[in-house]
């Protein structure tokens, strides 16, 4: 397809339609000087030197607040020069001649109805940039959110309120008109501009016009920019706007839109003769338009990718290279008196199955030249209970059974009784023995589902008693008297949301509401860290596959990396708009998955703790995310009831599963990778063919480089089954070593 | 001590958050306070005077933040994997913006908020209920809840969902309904039904299923008709109680019939039983079997998990024969069989009612069959009782627009038997019934229609000889009605529902003569229905009879005597549906 070239846009069009990226809050304001001069209409608007003297007064006051504001942050010298600027007609008008044309590019509104606020508008923004290098430093201390009013100077300009409605309904009509092809495309645009005028009329207090322009075109918007339009309309006045998180994340992020390059010719030209300045000024400010050549995209494929809080990934936000391979098994001495089937494995050290069986990606002795290198990041030594675990593994592994359409998983359900409505997170051991609770009474139970009964470790006093030589030193140690078949853990202050083993089975992580991470020992049965750094509530933590680090995620945005033990975090991965709802391990420990409330799903490399992929499809918040045993894939599944797959070498998405009617919690590919399992809210547990899923999009022509995906709707067809409870929610799956699945959740009467 | 918990809650703030928590789709966004609301809450906390402007801004400031502390509350929510809103997620978004939360003010469930007007102004309100500590002190302590604990079941077993009571029953009443009337919706694919009936029908599908992707025509799958061999076992119990000889067994049987969930994959075979067992008990004139044979229908009808849709046609006829059969017992003379045809009539019409769609047609099908046997002249006082009967189920519309127009027609037919001179008992016994048959049903109808005042003469003009006692009927049914009010239906509505069967029963009872063998029913799919003779109850039952001649003589009596003669039947009879 022609769309390979899409990258390789040449310079100057790039320039002309993306200003920098900088969208943190303290540098936002610098983007005004160093955008490059642009051939917007503005530039040939009339509107530049019409009515000066109408706008004097206008200007004059603004300057006095410009002059006022910067004397209040010390900035003598940028009041020295703007005054000087300012008592000097003649100066100002030379600035405004010589920047009109550049600087208008934001600045000048109404260009069509004549309203000459050009001047004051374009004063105000040089000032401010002509101050920021000094501003810059100021303003960081203290702040870790950007600056309202910083944020907001953008709309300070304004054309003619009522004609703001005419504006949108001849973009509209103009859209409408045009071509088929370029009408999903050009479509794109409504939403972002929709909600950036609405934000501009309240910002400038005309509350009536706001209010009318949003009962007007509110309707138009796609369905899933709903929960939005909500936040929106309650927005009605300005000081609403400080400290509204969706607001500053339209404002601080630009809204990416991926138009082809015909389609964007087509609206480029339409503003241009209209002189459509307004709508002009918003796409170039607050819109980032992804331009590629090639087919314009149809309506299904825009509407799978779009729903996002901020728009689309960018395509390059999704082409570095991510190493998902696994990492290689450590060599394990097994011992001989096993049977033959033991010693065949032992050559072939498989993680996730029989060395017969290679359906997914297959594994020898080689390295994988996708995987990491075995020290990209350091890792624990395997400690002997470790070794002992793996053979364990392996030894379950063969008396695996092999699942397909053919042969489903039976499925354990573990009802929670007598919970009232407080089970808030689930989780289980790899080796099934265990399983924990988190309740919204602030608690953690531990239970143990086999025989064998949980015991502490004795006091130190008793333990000094025993003899350290002995064979059973182990079973020594633990205190008998303190079996039970459950134990409770206290010590959050709020509900646990999240809650994680280790994969030695002796510590557990909670996340909880008071906004701490706690690390719980399984020997002791007590909390050994208390984790601070999230000071809102931390909606999920997920240990590594390999132990040792942890990573957490909550209401703050941030998610972040842990060693379990440094109390301060090694890494914060910032950049998603809204709280990150869940977290998630690649098998191979390299990255973090995390999913947010602002409806994107990013991938984090933990080495250099930058975000690599951005998915974006989903039309509600995320709550469910697995990664396929052989690390190659992704499934997560959201608040919408649907179940996106994708593809995380080629940055793509890949499949869409439908059925589920409620939000979806729990997500587990089987041991294989064969069977995708969800869980969700409307009771049921539903089981996918995966192998199906992924092998049909081998079999496709596969447009990587484009992104540009068709998904086929095949849901019912990969849907293997729906096993419905009475009245329980499923908010956690797993797969035993035998690919038992085991499902949890609190029963409701 | 004493602590006081206030708290107010005005009528929009609560249903902002009513609207907020079930997330609705219509746009409940653009809602503001009312000014009012703004100066209820000043003058509870003592600003007496608020300004008008200062109100509007406070109203809107005020929405702004609850709708920003419910949306906080969502996420909450959804954290907290719930459905429901509870107050503990608003604290915990107030605590999110730094706000104090509420304390005191925790509820797992539903607020008791109360309401109050008055002086034009509507408040909900928490009740603020003066609480002694001592009284709580000196309480002595309440149950400890359970704790929690955690239970395992099979959820699926190799892709089947076994039938266990932690699973949920096989197929649900929408799903049978959708399966039963919607026959093609289950063809579409991506139809929201067709995950649970694939996933009840998975054993076949994973076998025979490999074609069945592709393409637009999807099969139904077959579902399975095998019973477990506890089905099996339950199946028999069930059927020999139903009409076995032990009274107090088939009550629970019936009971179980009436209210266990996982009857759906049995429904076929009870149809079955029920067909088969009225064909061969008509023909044996095996009154009381057929009575038991109703009542399963009953039961089975009366289940909230099952959709009879798809066995009508084999429960209707059974169901129309026990209504207009020429014979149903051996001695129609003494025998009541006028109870269970009113047993099956209702029966019928309640079938009727909840079946009854464009497509099958089932009202106007039955209308027209009873209409057509009641017209034609040689049919039998008992065919034409139990038409008539039908009929009047179908209720008061029905009545008005068919019976009444024949009343005249039926009185001479009536009169002749009546007052003629050659008759056989049992014709005279059948026009008995029929008359007041007529004149129970009829009566109310035109109490209803027919403005005052009743006049005999006018009644005989208008309905022959029916006319007089019919009118002496309508003036009972309007005293009764003034007397009270819209009781008067209901009552004789819920006195007439049980009857017959009661009083048949006891018949059937009482007339068997030792332990009566029931009929053989051993394998569901080969049924022999058998009825030996000797065990048939033949015997007129003294209450029956007393019951009939009451209600005959009830034509002109009030209610209260109708209920007398219920009472006597309740007492009597001890055994209740």
């Amino acid at each position: 397809m022609a769309a390979v070239q899409g990258g390789l846009v040449d310079a100057s069009e790039e320039k002309d339609i993306k200003t920098e990226p900088s969208s943190d809050g303290c540098g936002n304001n610098d983007t005004n000087d160093a955008r490059p001069l642009s051939t917007s209409p503005g530039s040939n608007a009339p509107g530049g030197n019409a009515k000066t003297s109408s706008g004097s007064t206008e200007e004059q006051q603004t300057l006095l607040a410009v002059l006022q504001f910067l004397k209040k942050n010390n900035l003598t010298e940028s009041v020295e020069i703007l005054r000087r600027e300012a008592g000097l007609p003649e100066d100002s008008l030379d600035l405004k001649g010589s920047d009109s044309s550049g600087a208008s590019s934001g600045g000048s509104a109404g260009g069509v109805d004549g309203v000459g606020v050009d001047a004051s508008a374009l004063l105000s923004r040089v000032t401010v940039s002509s101050s920021a290098g000094v501003q810059a430093p100021m303003k960081t201390s203290g702040e870790d959110q950007p600056d309202v009013n910083v944020v907001l100077s953008a709309y300070s300009q304004q054309g003619d309120p009522a004609l703001y409605e005419t504006y949108y309904s001849g973009l509209k009509r103009f859209i409408e008109t045009v071509l088929d092809c370029h009408r999903a495309e050009l479509s794109q645009v409504f939403y972002p501009l929709f909600v950036h005028m609405y934000l501009e009329l309240v910002y400038n207090n005309h509350e009536n016009e706001a209010k009318s322009f949003f009962e007007k075109f509110s309707g138009d918007q796609e369905c899933y920019y709903e929960e939005d339009l909500r936040v929106l309309s309650s927005l009605t006045k300005k000081e609403h706007m400080r400290g509204n998180e969706t607001l500053l994340d339209f404002r601080t992020s630009k809204f990416v839109l991926r138009i082809s390059r015909d389609s964007y010719q087509l609206l480029k030209r339409h503003l241009q003769e209209r002189q459509n300045n307004q709508i002009w000024n918003i796409i170039q400010e607050h819109l980032y338009i992804d331009i590629f050549d090639g087919m314009p995209r149809s309506k299904s494929q825009i509407d799978a990718m779009s729903g996002s809080l901020a728009g689309e990934a960018k395509r390059d936000a999704n082409k570095s290279k991510v190493y998902y391979g696994l990492l290689k098994e450590p060599e394990i001495e097994l011992p001989l008196d096993d049977e033959d089937e033991e010693a065949e494995n032992e050559e072939g050290k498989p993680k996730k199955k029989k060395p017969k069986k290679d359906s997914m990606g297959s594994k020898s002795k080689k390295q994988d030249p996708n995987a990491p290198s075995q020290t990209r990041i350091p890792l624990p030594e395997l400690k002997d209970s470790d070794k002992l675990d793996k053979i364990m593994y392996m030894k379950e592994a063969t008396k695996r059974i092999r699942l397909g359409p053919e042969t489903l998983p039976s499925i354990c359900f573990y009802s929670f009784l007598n919970a009232y409505q407080g089970l808030t997170a689930v989780d289980l051991t790899d080796d099934s023995s265990l399983i924990a609770g988190g309740f919204a009474d602030s608690t953690v139970r531990v239970w143990c589902v086999t025989p064998k009964k949980l015991r502490k470790v004795k006091s130190a006093a008793d333990l000094n008693l025993i003899d350290k030589e002995s064979d059973d030193v182990l079973e020594r140690i633990m205190d008998e008297k303190t079996a039970s078949e459950s134990k409770i853990l206290y010590g959050h202050s709020g509900p646990v949301y999240g809650i994680s083993f280790s994969p030695d089975r002796n510590y557990l992580l909670s996340s909880s509401e008071d906004g701490t991470v706690r690390l719980w020992s399984l020997q002791t049965f007590t909390c050994l860290v208390g984790y601070k750094g999230h000071n809102y509530p931390v909606w999920d933590t997920q240990f590594s596959p390999h132990g040792y680090y942890f990573v957490s995620g909550g209401h703050d945005r941030v998610a972040r990396l842990w060693a379990t033990d440094h109390y301060q975090p090694l890494r914060m991965f910032a950049g998603h708009l809204a709280d990150i709802t869940c977290t998630r391990f690649h098998p191979n420990s390299n990255y973090v998955a995390t999913g947010s409330s602002d409806r994107t799903i990013r991938l984090w490399d933990v080495l250099t703790g930058n975000c690599v992929r951005i998915f974006t499809g989903h039309k509600g918040p995320i709550h469910a995310l697995a990664f396929s045993p052989n690390g190659k894939f992704l499934a997560s599944g959201a608040t919408d009831g649907r179940v996106l797959l994708w593809d995380i070498g080629h940055g793509l998405m890949i499949g869409e599963l439908k059925g589920h009617t409620d939000t979806i919690y729990a997500l587990r590919f089987s041991r294989d990778g064969e069977i995708l399992a969800s869980g969700s809210m409307d009771n049921t547990v539903r089981l996918w063919d995966s192998m199906k899923a992924f092998d049909d999009l081998e079999t496709d022509d596969f447009t990587a480089a484009t992104g540009h995906i068709h998904l086929q709707d095949n849901s019912q067809e990969l849907l293997l089954g729906t096993y419905m409870s009475k009245s329980t929610p499923v908010i956690h799956l797993h797969f035993t070593r035998r690919n038992l699945l085991l499902a949890a959740g609190a029963y409701n009467p | 001590m004493r602590f006081i918990l206030r708290y107010y809650v005005h009528p929009p703030v609560y249903y902002m958050f009513l609207g907020m928590a079930e997330e609705r789709r219509q746009k409940q966004c653009s809602v503001v306070l009312p000014t009012e609301s703004m100066k209820a809450m000043a003058e509870s906390v003592g600003v007496g005077q608020l300004q008008e402007d200062s109100c509007v801004a406070l109203s809107e400031e005020v929405s702004y933040r609850i709708k920003e502390i419910a949306q906080d509350a969502l996420k909450f929510m959804h954290h907290g994997k719930r459905r429901k809103l509870t107050t503990s997620d608003v604290d915990n978004a107030l605590k999110l913006k730094n706000v104090e939360p509420l304390y005191g003010f925790q509820s797992q469930e539903f607020i008791p908020f109360r309401f109050a007007s008055g002086g034009g102004r509507e408040l909900h309100f928490y009740e603020e209920k003066e609480v002694d500590l001592s009284d709580i002190i000196n309480t002595p302590l309440p149950r400890v809840p359970l704790d929690v604990s955690l239970k395992a079941h099979w959820l699926s077993i190799e892709g089947m969902q076994p039938a266990i009571p932690e699973n949920p029953p096989p197929a649900t009443k929408e799903q049978q309904k959708s399966e039963s009337t919607e026959p093609l919706k289950v063809v579409k694919p991506g139809q929201e039904e067709e995950g649970t009936i694939q996933n009840k029908t998975q054993g076949t599908t994973a076998t025979d299923g490999k074609g069945k992707e592709k393409g637009m025509i999807r099969l139904k799958p077959r579902s399975t008709h095998e019973l477990s061999v506890e089905q099996q076992l339950y199946y028999k119990e069930i059927t020999e109680a139903c009409v076995g000889s032990c009274e107090a067994k088939r009550a629970e049987a019936l009971q179980s019939i009436a209210t266990d969930p996982g009857l759906y994959q049995m429904l076929p075979r009870f149809s079955t039983f029920i067909s088969e067992g009225v064909r061969v008990n008509v023909v044996q004139n095996n009154l009381a079997l057929l009575i038991y044979l109703m009542r399963m229908v009953k039961a089975l009808m009366d289940n909230p998990t099952l959709y009879l849709e798809k066995y009508l046609h084999e429960l209707i006829p059974a169901v129309v024969t026990c209504i207009v059969s020429k014979q149903l017992c051996l001695r129609p003379d003494v025998d009541n069989h006028w109870a269970l045809r009113d047993f099956a009539a209702r029966l019928m019409a309640q079938s009727c009612k909840t079946f009854s769609t464009t497509t099958n047609n089932i009202q106007s099908r039955i209308t027209k069959t009873f209409t057509k046997s009641w017209l034609d002249d040689k049919t039998q006082w008992t065919t034409r009782y139990g038409c008539i009967a039908g009929l009047a189920e179908l209720g008061p519309d029905v009545i008005k627009t068919l019976i009444l127009p024949r009343l005249s027609v039926e009185g001479a037919r009536i009169k002749a038997v009546m007052e003629g001179p050659v008759v056989s008992n049992i014709d005279k016994i059948g026009a008995d019934h029929v008359q007041s048959l007529l004149l129970k049903h009829c009566a109310s109808v035109i109490a209803k229609i027919r403005p005052q005042p009743d006049n005999v003469e006018q009644y005989r003009s208008d309905y022959g000889y029916l006319g007089p006692m019919l009118c002496s009927h309508v003036m009972k049914a309007r005293t009764q009605a003034a007397l009270q009010a819209q009781q008067v239906n209901r009552t004789t509505l819920t006195i007439t529902q049980p009857r017959p069967t009661l009083s048949v029963s006891q018949s059937g009872l009482s007339g068997s003569s030792g332990p009566r063998t029931p009929s053989i029913i051993k394998v569901p799919s080969s049924l022999t229905l058998m009825s030996p003779r000797p065990g048939t109850p033949s015997q007129p039952s003294p209450p029956a009879t007393k019951y009939i001649v009451m209600a005959t003589s009830a034509g002109a009596a009030s209610t209260q005597q109708v209920y007398c003669s219920s009472n006597i039947g309740v007492t009597t009879s001890p055994i209740l549906l």
